[in-house]
């Protein structure tokens, strides 16, 4: 294999693994580390410079930093890295006046964002300081977009929402709420503004048309569509349901269908799944949270007709299917029998999908056969240059961390359009390494291991939780807690730099390492060098470290990142420091970062 | 030394032995030895190798002199027997342990001066009874616990770390070895662990008294310009003769050898030693012309490595003093201790 070269940005960024699954590559172990030390303000900024929302996805995110997690490799279960977000939320303290100042004189430039997400407030987030005028066009009475329509208030709170809404919107937004954009021709036409971004994500619930489905208006007011029952729910038009519910479809938002049914009354709340729970898209944790609750999950069983008697619903009859697997892969199936579930309501949980009625065929904005825009993956610019998406607008549903590294690129492309740069050439991200030696065998970081397990989410009391739809079931950790959790941080971002000129070939790390990633060893192929490891890795997904030839005998230094605890004990036992540990620091160009330096900076001003 | 221990965690792919038992289980205490010193590595080397062979810790008795070498018997196997004798004693700890005891594997671990300096004359008589343990020297020709003072294998013209050479010649344990009779005498080096980690099972399965003189660079006294033990000099002047493998009965020979003579060798249990001779015409089994060989090759400067000479038919203590097979402790008391009687019947012989 060819030396690897470190000094590629993404060779130790890739280590750092949760920070290499975020979208936003959120500085996960800086964070854990701060709030190890107590300060949960600075962790909480280190947050927000990423993701904008730390306490709002600190309890709500997808969190795929946690599968990515080294320490589900080394152990069963990785970090409890999400919920250790909130904790720096929950604890911080005031940091209005450590946001990034707003420059009281504008750049002239005027930015129009439409729908109130997580997207379109990152994109003011970021460029808001650049001194640009910022419009959001959101078409209900509170910003937030799904974050406030979708997630129900027992896993976010409003107060949460409205806060970290207001570190933005209060902050010189022209936020023009119950202003919904129905031409995106006339907004053009208009020519008030010099960019659109749009951020207003993928509205469209996805309907099954069934027999039955239509048979009465009775039975068509006791089928909801998940993402617009649950927006129903969430302004209060809708206030009960049915004694026993049937949920149609097992992802997330199945997930938060069935729980807040449990709380509009329902007893009896079933998800049906079509297919064995290895297919499952809902999240591992979203489902043992429902399942806490008492909802049953019943799985294979595709949905057939809706059953009506009287002109009224009564339940619906499925297929028993069959399956026959090959590892993860379905090769046939078939249907065993037919079964009927009786209900009063069904709610439809299968997908949603993008809509953009309000945007017009002949305006420069090329569509595709399903009228969904074409975005640029890189710079989300549409084929007209003054119009950006973001969010699930600009490739169908993905997440809210997705919508927020959305809403920073787009600011950056929105920045570069503007100033007249061209959008296509972008910074590269930097890293930055610096040892953390302090003494003989002393480091600027905790590097003795904690075996110690994740700790569970203490929730509130089952029976107390439903008598309010707005109680939040999550409590968030407790002080000793967070205390044991972030112990279980290995700092994967404090990496082992080896320089093979000083290595005498003691064997001392090899030997002292406790997980078996180094082997010194002849050169080879990488099928073959992985094969003469000293314990071949299991994830060959993550890079080998390749040195150049050792002095002595011209053999190499070989890590394999996997399952490296970060211990630092081959740079302690090592007798010419050629294993050294240094913190990697990986800087994610922003917007602000295209600035030229003759720019302005605004002063700072005492309040 | 470390402020920490080594974590118990592990990678989750190690492989297990016949026990079940991965090779972390067979580590002992955190080293407090220096960073990069060569008995770490042969620590390593006694671990790999007791785990491939699957003893049960409880099977292997570990004893030791005084010396940083000495020191070794701490970092491995925990769960083993152990004695840390007076310095240069350990022979004598050996000799009555594996007197008491021949069914348990015996490791001592000694150095050049436990070995060749206050420990010689019990060195010499532990080969001359051929009892049956594996002795391993970790050799770096230097006092390193009193601050890098010549040892008795330091070689002529080797450099202390101030400068001064070294003018008297060396003890070679190796060749001494040999001359008193020594049945199995290896040579290797602790950076050199595809050599050594079969060696060391060799020399534990080998019946009677197992030689290994292991080159083990003191990485604070003895690792610069001028030392004639520090790893560069040692890889500069490296000639492995003949390379063993260790084979349980149990598996075939499979390993694929180049150029070279292959001579397998059955020990008396069964387990086998595969020799590989790197020097076609070199004979491990002829002790007079490995002699002339290691005289031959000191003249140029060079380490001769690997297994020098072994006699896999000699007799040992125990056959020599037809020792019974049971351990004394699981002797029934009655058959211990002759009583009055028996007291008396023995001393009348005497009379």
């Amino acid at each position: 294999m060819q030396p690897t070269d470190t000094s590629h940005p993404d060779h130790y960024h890739r280590v750092v693994d949760c920070q290499w699954a975020c979208p936003a590559h959120t500085d996960v172990p800086e964070y854990i580390r701060l709030i190890a030390q107590g300060q949960f303000t600075e962790a909480y900024l280190v947050n927000r410079e990423s993701n904008v929302f730390p306490g709002i996805l600190g309890r709500v995110c997808d969190r795929p930093c946690e599968p990515a997690c080294r320490r589900g490799r080394v152990e069963e279960k990785p970090v409890a890295i999400c919920r250790l977000k909130r904790v720096a939320a929950d604890h911080r303290d005031d940091i209005s006046a450590r946001l990034p100042l707003i420059p009281a004189t504008k750049n002239g430039k005027r930015i129009a964002c439409i729908g109130a997400g997580p997207a379109s407030l990152t994109l003011a987030n970021d460029l808001l300081p650049l001194g640009y005028e910022v419009t959001i066009f959101e078409k209900w009475a509170t910003p937030g977009g799904l974050m406030r329509t979708n997630i129900p208030s027992f896993r976010l709170p409003a107060s949460v929402l409205d806060e970290e809404i207001r570190y933005i919107t209060d902050r010189g937004v022209d936020l023009r709420l119950g202003s919904p954009v129905d031409s995106m021709k006339a907004l053009l036409d208009a020519g008030e503004f010099d960019a659109i971004f749009v951020g207003s994500g993928a509205p469209k619930g996805k309907d099954l048309e069934l027999p039955g489905r239509r048979a009465t208006p009775d039975v068509a007011a006791h089928v909801h569509i998940g993402i617009d029952w649950l927006e129903s729910v969430a302004f209060k038009h809708i206030e009960a349901i049915g004694r026993r519910v049937l949920i149609i479809g097992v992802g997330n938002t199945a997930m938060d269908c069935c729980r807040t049914s449990l709380r509009l009354g329902a007893d009896d709340v079933k998800v049906m799944a079509r297919k064995p729970r290895t297919f499952f898209k809902a999240s591992k944790w979203e489902l043992d949270d429902a399942e806490e609750e008492s909802v049953q999950i019943i799985v294979n069983h595709a949905p057939k007709t809706f059953a009506v008697e009287n002109g009224k619903l009564v339940g619906m009859w499925f297929e028993r299917m069959e399956y026959a697997l090959a590892g993860e892969r379905i090769v046939s199936e078939r249907s065993a029998e037919s079964v009927f579930f009786p209900c009063d309501d069904v709610i439809l949980a299968i997908g949603q999908e993008n809509a953009f009625p309000w945007i017009e065929n002949d305006i420069g904005i090329a569509l595709d056969q399903w009228h969904v825009p074409q975005v640029d993956k890189i710079t989300f610019q549409s084929t007209r240059p003054e119009v950006f998406f973001g969010g699930d607008a600009a490739f169908g549903p993905k997440n809210i961390i997705w919508a927020v590294e959305h809403g920073h690129q787009a600011a950056i492309s929105v920045h570069k359009f503007c100033q007249g740069l061209p959008v296509s050439e972008r910074l590269p991200p930097l890293l930055n390494l610096s040892s953390r030696k302090m003494g003989i065998h002393e480091w600027a970081y905790h590097n003795d291991y904690s075996a110690v397990e994740r700790r569970l989410m203490p929730h509130v009391d089952l029976k107390e939780r439903f008598r309010k739809i707005n109680i939040e079931v999550e409590l968030g950790f407790t002080a000793e807690q967070a205390v044991a959790e972030v112990q279980r941080c290995l700092n994967c971002d404090v990496q082992t730099v080896f320089d093979a000129k000083l290595c005498i070939e003691c064997d001392a790390c090899i030997d002292i390492c406790p997980v078996d990633c180094l082997t010194m060893t002849p050169n080879a192929p990488e099928g073959e060098l992985r094969g003469m490891l000293k314990a071949p890795a299991r994830n060959l997904t993550q890079p080998l470290f390749v040195s150049t030839p050792l002095q002595q005998t011209g053999r190499v230094m070989v890590k394999d990142e996997d399952v490296c605890v970060h211990c630092g004990l081959c740079a302690e036992r090592c007798p010419t420091a050629a294993w050294d540990m240094q913190k990697s620091t990986i800087k994610i160009p922003y917007a602000r970062d295209e600035t030229t330096p003759c720019m302005k900076q605004p002063a700072r001003k005492t309040a | 030394m470390s402020f920490m221990t080594k974590p118990k965690v592990a990678h989750p792919g190690l492989p297990r032995n016949q026990l079940g038992l991965t090779r972390r289980d067979y580590e002992g205490g955190m080293s407090t030895l220096c960073a990069g010193c060569g008995h770490d590595s042969v620590t390593a080397a006694i671990i790999e190798a007791t785990w491939g062979l699957s003893l049960r810790p409880e099977q292997l008795v570990k004893l030791s002199g005084i010396g940083c070498s000495s020191k070794t018997t701490a970092y491995f196997v925990s769960g083993a027997h152990g004695f840390n004798s007076v310095h240069g004693r350990m022979p004598s700890i050996a000799t009555g342990a594996i007197a008491a005891n021949s069914q348990l594997y015996y490791i001592g671990v000694s150095g050049d001066g436990d070995t060749l300096s206050i420990g010689f004359g019990q060195f010499a008589h532990a080969i001359r009874r051929n009892i049956n343990m594996l002795y391993i020297l970790e050799n770096n020709g230097v006092y390193g616990l009193t601050k890098g003072q010549f040892s008795a294998s330091a070689d002529v013209g080797s450099k202390a770390k101030k400068g001064e050479a070294n003018q008297q010649p060396p003890i070679d344990a190796v060749q001494t070895a040999l001359t008193l009779g020594c049945t199995f005498v290896a040579r290797s080096f602790s950076g050199d662990k595809a050599q050594l980690v079969p060696l060391i099972k060799a020399g534990m399965m080998h019946k009677g008294f197992a030689l290994i003189d292991v080159l083990s660079p003191c990485v604070t006294f003895n690792d610069h310009e001028g030392s004639t033990k520090s790893y560069e000099f040692v890889r500069d002047h490296y000639d492995a003769v003949v390379h063993a493998d260790f084979v349980p009965p149990a598996n075939e020979i499979t390993t694929e050898y180049g150029a070279g003579e292959v001579v397998p060798v059955t020990l008396h249990d069964g387990n086998r030693i595969v020799l590989h001779k790197l020097d076609p015409d070199y004979d491990p089994t002829n002790r007079g012309k490995a002699i002339n060989y290691l005289r031959d090759k000191q003249a140029h400067g060079e380490y001769v490595t690997g297994l020098i000479y072994m006699d896999s038919k000699s007799l040992d203590f125990h056959d020599v003093n037809a020792t019974g097979s049971t351990p004394m402790n699981q002797l029934p008391f009655a058959k211990l201790t002759p009583g009055a009687q028996g007291l008396a019947k023995i001393m009348e012989r005497y009379r």
